[in-house]
């Protein structure tokens, strides 16, 4: 597709990293569910092995489905290029592996994901790895938290649970200047509504599983590098980046900034990570996640436009104390959020019954288009109550603390008409106000 | 490695990708040079291949690209000079010279300057003139990555180039413009992509330079390229007597069909 300008996101997200089959002439992209490929000759198998051809060996470490899966997220994010693995989870696992070990240190937003929390404040210290939390505001504190063996920097483009805007080009700066990257977990946001390359950081992860699938059929996670982490001259300044700077034994001695001087991380990461892990993506996982990707911005769009008819009924809503999107203007990130995500603010929010756990319940337990899971960023509209659910154990100070009330709802808004989702809330709130 | 090179009257420090392996000067030499705004990371796989396989490989970063100090040089003339420099300190006597697009031009004069040290040549993705339009060089004076996405989209002629390079996964875009962007952006003080392309854009000599050299050449170009269309090889090639591969990809020729280019290299290469 040769032309006088590169193509747009739309195109790339159908065409990136596809063509036509070469053996089969097959338009869409195969699902190729094998675990291995046949070498051409002894010796074509000892280059590959070698890394003096490219191509692939066993799915665990590549796979052409996969490969096209990756190739399409790092064109949509303006990346250099991508590992597709087995959730989001072992995306942000790789991405901290690949660089830090026993003795490393992580800064983190405070206003993470469950599971991101989990990892980093309850797991990797027992591997050696401690995270400093940090609220994604607090720009001092960012600075602040940074200690000589801090490998990442690393919050959500829109955290949890009250959607708080991270300020992608000054966590950036600030861990520039330490030599740091910047790693974003992007999963709220998309490549449709913030390109978080373009504001500065260097790494990004998605779990797949949410909007770039779209369908609620399939876990998985994609790791992309920028390409734009210069790890010699951050390694020169702090010697904090051997991995990719020094020879690796584990590899022929490679010296993978040397191999790849836009693509050592990913070249570490597929190296080791994925070869030693082993938290890849099943292909036919790949392909699923594919067909999700290629109607991305037309979902993005309708998932953002019905969004915000839902916000603006329930922000006008005699049951509704407090709704969190960043598009209102009583969101502190407000306009954070105008500068940053001019498309929208994605189609995740939390809002505020008036009442109790129990009138919660009663909400969620009215709904009949809502589903009530533990998920978010599906074709379907989603609802949970956390106080109910995923932080049932904590009591009601302990959840204002989380940012949490006891009838706080999060919703994941779907891609059904706004007016039937509206009329489902409506009854909602009907059957949660008559408790009282 | 790192080498102290002698160049116009300065000593300065060159880095040279070797291939994965120790350089041993003893063995047959091939070196391969990088286009404008890249770097020896345009090599890699080949430079593997050649270092695994009975050859000392010479990957440099030219001055003032990647890891290389100094200046970058104006002139293909300078940069001739300069690799031949290059290869004293290597200790090296005779090489195979293969370069893409800028660097086609250099490996061209070099083996014309110096015929006795050229025991092949290879051009990869060459054209002369290489003349460069009016339009992007005033356009990258205003905003050089401007100028660089330019280039990009002349550069690759598919979306979805397989296996990839330097291995799945890679966006070949996203990953060229990442490198042209870092290349250019470690220039403080010059204006890198101007110096690359105007270094291609005033080369005059390739002709008379063909006629100097004394060793069998090879072309190799991209049947889609629009960067350095294969038709403007064909007078160059002629003038070398040179035997003239076409592959299936654009001017992104060794990340869009590395086998094929390594396969062209071996041909023109390894049987000598």
């Amino acid at each position: 597709m040769p032309g006088s300008a590169n193509p747009g996101f739309d195109t790339l997200a159908v065409h990136a990293g596809a063509a036509p089959d070469p053996a089969t002439g097959a338009r869409a992209v195969p699902i190729h569910l094998t675990t291995s490929f046949v070498f051409e000759s002894s010796e074509h198998a000892a280059s590959l092995f070698n890394m003096e051809r490219s191509g692939h060996v066993y799915s665990r470490i590549s796979n052409p489905t996969n490969a096209v899966l990756e190739e399409r997220v790092a064109a949509l994010e303006g990346g250099s290029g991508a590992i597709a693995t087995a959730s989001g989870q072992a995306a942000l696992h790789l991405a901290i592996a690949t660089i830090a070990g026993a003795g490393s240190h992580v800064v983190a937003s405070s206003a993470l994901y469950g599971g991101s929390h989990n990892l980093l404040a309850y797991t990797l210290p027992r591997f050696g790895i401690e995270t400093t939390f940090v609220r994604p505001g607090d720009l001092d504190g960012w600075r602040a938290a940074i200690r000589p063996e801090t490998k990442l920097v690393f919050g959500e483009t829109l955290g949890n649970p009250g959607l708080d805007v991270l300020d992608v080009a000054t966590v950036a700066e600030i861990a520039h200047e330490h030599h740091l990257p910047l790693l974003v977990d992007s999963t709220f946001t998309t490549p449709w509504l913030l390109r978080p390359f373009e504001h500065g950081a260097d790494l990004l992860y998605h779990s797949a599983t949410k909007f770039l699938s779209g369908h609620g059929t399939v876990i998985g996670g994609v790791l992309v590098d920028s390409g734009n982490f210069d790890w010699d001259r951050a390694n020169a300044a702090s010697g904090r980046f051997l991995e990719l700077t020094a020879p690796y034994e584990g590899f022929h001695g490679m010296v993978f900034s040397e191999e790849s001087t836009v693509g050592a991380f990913l070249l570490r990461a597929r190296r080791e990570g994925l070869r030693d892990f082993g938290a890849s993506m099943n292909p036919l996982a790949a392909w699923l996640v594919l067909q999700g990707l290629e109607t991305l911005p037309l979902r993005m769009a309708r998932h953002v436009e019905t969004t915000r008819k839902v916000v603006a009924f329930l922000a006008g809503h005699a049951m509704v104390d407090r709704v969190a999107y960043p598009e209102l203007e009583t969101h502190p990130d407000h306009a954070l959020a105008k500068r940053l995500l001019p498309r929208g603010c994605g189609a995740v929010f939390s809002f505020d019954l008036k009442g109790s756990r129990e009138h919660g319940r009663a909400f969620i337990e009215a709904l009949t288009i809502f589903s009530h899971l533990a998920n978010v960023g599906d074709c379907r509209s989603l609802v949970i109550h956390p106080a109910s659910t995923t932080h049932f154990r904590m009591d009601d100070a302990a959840l204002a603390r989380a940012g949490i009330g006891p009838a706080t709802v999060r919703l994941s808004i779907g891609l059904e008409d706004a007016d039937d989702l509206i009329d489902d809330l409506k009854r909602a709130l009907k059957a949660a106000a008559a408790l009282r | 490695m790192k080498l102290a090179v002698r160049s116009a009257g300065d000593v300065r420090d060159a880095y040279a990708y070797t291939g994965g392996k120790a350089f041993d000067a003893r063995l047959p030499c091939v070196v391969l040079l990088h286009g404008a705004l890249h770097d020896h990371s345009s090599w890699t796989l080949a430079a593997r291949w050649f270092a695994h396989h009975g050859h000392a490989v010479l990957a440099p970063d030219l001055p003032g690209h990647g890891r290389s100090d100094g200046a970058p040089l104006a002139s293909v003339e300078a940069l001739a000079d300069w690799l031949l420099a290059l290869l004293d300190a290597a200790g090296v006597a005779t090489a195979a010279l293969a370069g893409h697009s800028m660097g086609s031009l250099v490996a061209l004069e070099t083996a014309a300057r110096a015929p006795a040290r050229a025991d092949r040549l290879v051009l990869v993705g060459t054209a002369f003139p290489m003349k460069v339009s009016p339009a992007l060089l005033e356009a990258a004076r205003d905003d050089a990555h401007a100028a660089i996405d330019s280039v990009l989209a002349y550069s690759h002629a598919t979306l979805a180039a397989k296996p990839s390079y330097p291995g799945p996964g890679t966006w070949l875009h996203g990953s060229d413009r990442a490198l042209m962007r870092r290349t250019h952006d470690g220039q403080r003080n010059t204006n890198l992509f101007l110096t690359d392309f105007q270094v291609c854009d005033r080369y005059a000599g390739a002709i008379a330079a063909a006629a100097r050299v004394t060793c069998p050449a090879t072309v190799v170009v991209g049947a889609r390229d629009q960067m350095t269309f294969a038709s403007q090889a064909v007078e160059l090639a002629d003038a070398l007597g040179a035997r003239t591969v076409t592959l299936p990809c654009g001017h992104a020729l060794m990340s869009e069909a590395p086998d094929q280019v390594l396969a062209a290299l071996r041909e023109a290469i390894v049987v000598r």
